[in-house]
């Protein structure tokens, strides 16, 4: 009768190790394979915010800035670079919005020392606005350009 | 495999900027082999992460939609002359790649 209350405790302390093992250990997890499959899944651009920021609402600041072409020759390689002069920035989002996936790359910003500028070489499968996503504080400000593409680049 | 370039520049607000370039297929999974017709399966770059001194001040997320041979992009304030920022990337295969250079 003890032996099998020993065996019990015994067990009910190993989940518990385990459960802390587990804990001690999520930290290093979330920063290494944080990878947003929600967000690069999502086939609408509501969606994507939603599964990124954990809002759709954005508001149109001049403090966030893109420089992109106005035409795109090469609907495969296309240079964006955001720049913003907002503090406390948290992420950084661009959402090509005519590709099957809209939401194409996004920064995360979890140290300080670090954001203000993104830039990244996108692919594009046909003219379309160039949504980038900053947020900064809690709240999403954005800015659009619409990127003109005579070859698309999303193969098919 | 795959190598991995790192460029670190000053730039005009005191900070430095991070410029990598991954040499990597970025295979969005919709192109199709124009020999056999089948699809080319999906292989891309999904994290990176831009560490300075070992500890990560932030991670890019890629996904098909960006362009191959990716040359990501970042703004550093925190950066003192001989500073290390190393890179890592992973992709949805599980390979990996890193760089790290000090800053001049």
């Amino acid at each position: 009768m003890k032996r099998r209350i020993f065996l019990k405790g015994s067990l009910a302390a190993s989940t518990i190790a385990v459960a802390a093992g587990a804990g001690l250990l999520a930290p290093t997890r979330v920063l290494a394979a944080a990878w947003p499959e929600a967000a690069f899944t999502a086939k609408t651009e509501a969606d994507a915010l939603t599964a990124f920021f954990g809002t759709a609402d954005a508001q149109q600041s001049d403090q966030v800035t893109m420089k992109a072409p106005l035409q795109a020759e090469n609907g495969a390689v296309v240079p964006i670079k955001i720049m913003t002069s907002l503090s406390d920035v948290e992420a950084i989002a661009v959402v090509t919005v005519k590709n099957p996936s809209p939401y194409t790359t996004s920064l995360q910003v979890t140290g300080s020392g670090a954001g203000g500028m993104y830039s990244a070489r996108i692919k594009m499968g046909q003219t379309s606005p160039v949504n980038c996503y900053v947020k900064a504080g809690g709240k999403v400000y954005m800015t659009s350009q619409e990127i003109k593409v005579t070859v698309g680049g999303c193969g098919g | 495999m795959a190598s991995t370039k790192m460029k670190i520049k000053k730039n005009k607000a005191g900070g430095h900027d991070v410029m990598v370039l991954a040499k990597h297929p970025m295979e969005t999974g919709l192109r199709k082999d124009k020999k056999t017709g089948e699809k080319v399966p999906a292989h891309f770059i999904q994290t990176m992460d831009f560490a300075l001194n070992g500890t990560v001040v932030s991670q890019a997320n890629l996904g098909p939609g960006v362009s191959k041979n990716p040359l990501i992009g970042i703004s550093l304030s925190g950066g003192k002359s001989g500073d290390t920022v190393s890179v890592s990337w992973t992709d949805n295969k599980g390979e990996t790649g890193t760089t790290e250079k000090a800053i001049k």
